[in-house]
């Protein structure tokens, strides 16, 4: 897997990509919760010292604040860990940003399992849920990086709510530099004729893995990295279904609300094909090493692997 | 306006309100009447706005955290000239500009959406710091309930304020005692409320809020304290100006009957005469 194997964190390109729109634009407002050194927002804070704010653990006021300021005329990116983020502040979200429709961006990192080692309370496994139920959010988790920037100056330029999942661990690149991302598309990332594999986040490089065994017995993975949740990019998926006949779901979330709820739901609508799923099951997760973590809740590439021969013997 | 006009005003308001609620058969008099003076003197004496642009970046800001007195409100826009006066009557009807709960998308003048208690104060502080980012000199109102002072979040944003040094940002607490199923005493005590306040950082003015030169003495005097934020404490009744709506928990969140809306204008009616 030598062309994976180099990795860049996504939260440290966030706080360098921020320090970056800074300078361009002086209406830029970052937000955080006691978590800079973390989020990586305090690249930001040390450059503008008078354009960043710290709100404590105060989630749901920093929401309030991120509101007021967006409705004054700021761009406010606001971020603490994804599970804060979502679970805490859910009703001033939805009061405040989503209904309003304002022009604030959580960028929240340690998304998912691979927060890893603070266990329960720090991993975010319903955060798409969530955040994609918001009538008007748009909703990405970049597969790497080099995505991350790309779609945090989107985000910046782009007018309405956004969240956004980062994650803690570095991860592996999928892009190279030039890469251009745009919103609400899904990238093709290998052509393959006899199933597609929909993933997002990290679990893109996963898939990426998992169709190299794969296709030396001749079995073609189409890989489609799907960086925007919402909208959702409708006209990739149905296309997939149509050209490959089979679809398999990675992400890491729960089995409900995220990626693949979403993609099953256009599946149904538009074009029934076989599916699987590989995601988190109805349960929460332990402390442990990513990693570990990845193994033993099953979102590895040998998971995603296993998937596709399940999938494959029902078209 | 002059003192006189302005209870002229208040007692318009509150007819504005009985009307509204009534047509609607749903909706929150209590509390709307109970703040009609402190609204009245806000949008008739103290901020400077203009109707004609309800976005114009220099007006002051007017943040009504308590969403469900927003029938009061929309009679203070209606009255101001943001939208026409008939409109009043649309309160809470379906393609209604005026929401049962405040809606900015919606209704011109409103800034905040809000019926989700603890959220204003949050809201107006990112207001008053975009005030002082941009060098304006606008001011930031925002109006709590007292019920609402129950919500943790309030005194997450009144550590904030402190801590931000927002001294261009006023809030008003509607001290009117009774929440939705009876006295706050009863449901969750408040009290000491403002030695709460000052604990975290705020000047504290306690007021008659029914009493037009104690609210505009104590707007005044909020001005001109420097590096903290201020609260007004603003004693009032609820229902007030209606006699069997006022200290009567029933009417927090219940309309009149038609029946009832005639006995309430008559007596407000009265009011206006004597």
């Amino acid at each position: 897997m030598s062309e994976l194997m180099i990795e860049a964190s996504t939260r440290e390109t966030y706080g360098k990509t921020l320090v970056e729109l800074g300078k361009e634009n002086k209406d830029i407002i970052v937000l955080d919760a006691d978590l800079s050194p973390s989020t990586m927002t305090r690249l930001f804070a040390r450059e503008f010292p008078d354009h960043f704010f710290d709100c404590g653990l105060e989630e749901q006021n920093m929401i309030g604040i991120a509101a007021g300021l967006a409705a004054s005329g700021k761009t406010v990116f606001a971020s603490t860990f994804a599970v804060f983020a979502a679970c805490r502040c859910f009703d001033q979200v939805r009061m405040c940003l989503s209904q309003p429709k304002l022009n604030v961006k959580i960028v929240a990192t340690h998304g998912g399992i691979t927060a890893g080692e603070d266990g329960t309370s720090h991993q975010a496994i319903e955060d798409l849920a969530l955040y994609c139920s918001f009538p008007g959010f748009t909703v990405i988790v970049p597969a790497d990086a080099i995505e991350a920037a790309e779609a945090i100056k989107v985000a910046a330029n782009t007018y309405g709510p956004f969240y956004i999942r980062l994650s803690r661990p570095k991860t592996p690149l999928v892009y190279s530099e030039g890469y251009h991302f745009t919103l609400g598309k899904a990238v093709t990332m290998r052509e393959g004729k006899d199933i597609t594999i929909i993933a997002m986040g990290i679990m893109v490089a996963k898939a990426m893995e998992a169709s190299l065994p794969l296709a030396r017995q001749g079995i073609g993975c189409r890989i489609i990295n799907m960086p925007t949740l919402k909208p959702l990019d409708e006209e990739a998926i149905v296309r997939a279904a149509s050209e490959t006949g089979a679809i398999v779901v990675a992400e890491e979330h729960l089995a409900h609300g995220g990626l693949g709820s979403r993609v099953a739901q256009v599946i149904a609508k538009e074009k029934p094909v076989p599916m699987e799923f590989v995601n988190l099951k109805d349960r929460y997760a332990l402390s442990g090493k990513a990693e570990e973590l990845l193994e033993r809740y099953g979102l590895t590439a040998k998971a995603i692997e296993e998937a596709v021969r399940s999938v494959i013997q029902k078209k | 306006m002059e003192n006189t006009e302005l209870k002229e005003m208040a007692n318009k308001l509150r007819r504005h309100v009985i009307i509204m609620t009534a047509t609607a058969g749903s909706g929150h008099p209590g509390g709307s009447l109970s703040a009609a003076d402190i609204i009245t003197a806000l949008y008739f004496k103290v901020m400077r706005h203009n109707p004609g642009n309800p976005q114009w970046q220099d007006r002051d800001r007017f943040i009504l955290s308590k969403g469900h007195a927003a029938p009061v409100l929309y009679a203070a826009l209606a009255e101001s000239g943001y939208f026409p006066i008939e409109e009043l009557r649309t309160l809470r009807k379906l393609d209604s500009r005026l929401q049962g709960h405040t809606d900015r998308n919606l209704t011109p003048g409103v800034e905040m959406s809000a019926g989700s208690l603890g959220m204003g104060l949050s809201f107006a502080i990112g207001v008053a710091l975009a005030a002082r980012l941009n060098a304006k000199d606008y001011w930031t109102y925002v109006l709590l309930g007292d019920g609402e002072c129950q919500e943790g979040q309030t005194w997450e944003a009144a550590l904030s304020a402190a801590h931000f040094r927002l001294d261009n940002l006023t809030a008003i607490v509607d001290r009117n005692r009774i929440q939705l199923t009876g006295w706050t005493r009863d449901i969750m005590n408040l009290e000491p409320l403002s030695l709460k306040w000052q604990a975290f950082g705020w000047h504290v003015i306690e007021i008659n809020g029914h009493d037009f030169n104690q609210i505009l003495t104590a707007l005044e005097e909020a001005r001109k304290i420097k590096s903290q934020p201020t609260v007004v404490i603003a004693h009032t009744i609820k229902g007030k100006g209606v006699s069997f709506m006022e200290n009567n928990p029933a009417f927090h969140g219940k309309a009149p009957t038609l029946e009832e809306a005639e006995r309430a204008l008559k007596e407000l009616e009265r009011r206006e005469l004597r």
